[in-house]
């Protein structure tokens, strides 16, 4: 029977699944780190990220990374249901391991990159973007 | 998807053994799966999934990109030429396209 009670529980529940896939929890991060990592240590330093400080229009900010010495690079929008933005793999023709580009970002977080050395060690840089209209929404 | 256009911008010149700075756009609406129509049915996740670059039949890099990448993915990077040759750009689409294009770059 659906009391009043029962019925504000049903519509809480429908209330939260709606919103948690729409916001990382820590593991989703956790996990594209991992497997980017293999589970190798982090340290910090190494990796520029230039990206506004407040991004209006959180449909399109533009993100550049750039990781000297870095055969790979994993862009990660750590506040966004799904973190893992984009993982590049540098060949021999590339000039630079630098990269570029436009992301969604649906609040306001820490853009983080993480870059492979050729040595198999990972180090990262983060930065905040305030986004003042969620790039995520329908 | 039929109404997909790259765009690529070469600078103008370059010399052997420069270090040239290559810029891309490709329109495409990168819908995440997260948004729902007006009548609240779920959209389909549709995206370009992977992007890549050879220049002179060697690798420049190999991008996998997920739904935060902007709609019209933009990617700007750096590619060491030696010599006169070609690029390939290659943008692999969810629906199972493939878009190539390649264009000349002439060093003097």
């Amino acid at each position: 029977m659906l009391t009043r009670r029962s019925t504000m529980a049903l519509g809480l529940g429908a209330a939260a699944v709606t919103i948690v896939p729409l916001k990382a929890s820590a593991s989703a991060v956790d996990e594209a780190v991992a497997e980017f990592t293999g589970g190798a240590a982090i340290s910090d330093g190494g990796v520029t990220i230039i990206a506004p400080e407040i991004a209006e229009n959180g449909e399109n900010v533009p993100v550049e990374v750039d990781a000297p010495g870095a055969t790979e690079i994993m862009i990660l929008a750590t506040g966004n249901p799904t973190p893992a933005v984009a993982r590049v793999r540098f060949g021999e023709a590339a000039g630079a391991p630098r990269l570029a580009t436009r992301l969604r970002l649906g609040e306001t977080q820490e853009v983080v990159a993480l870059a492979k050395l050729a040595d198999g060690s990972v180090i990262r840089g983060g930065t905040e973007v305030r986004v003042t209209i969620g790039g995520c929404g329908g | 998807m039929s109404n997909v256009r790259p765009r690529i911008r070469l600078p103008r010149s370059a010399r052997a053994g420069d270090v040239v700075q290559v810029r891309t756009l490709i329109s495409h609406p990168m819908e995440t799966g997260n948004r729902r129509d007006p009548d609240g049915n779920a959209i389909p996740r549709h995206i370009i999934n992977r992007f890549t670059c050879e220049y002179d039949g060697k690798l420049v890099l190999d991008v996998d990109m997920g739904i935060s990448v902007a709609a019209n993915p933009y990617m700007e990077f750096d590619v060491k030429v030696d010599e006169s040759a070609e690029f390939v750009f290659t943008w692999y689409d969810d629906d199972g396209s493939i878009y190539t294009e390649t264009e000349h770059l002439e060093l003097s």
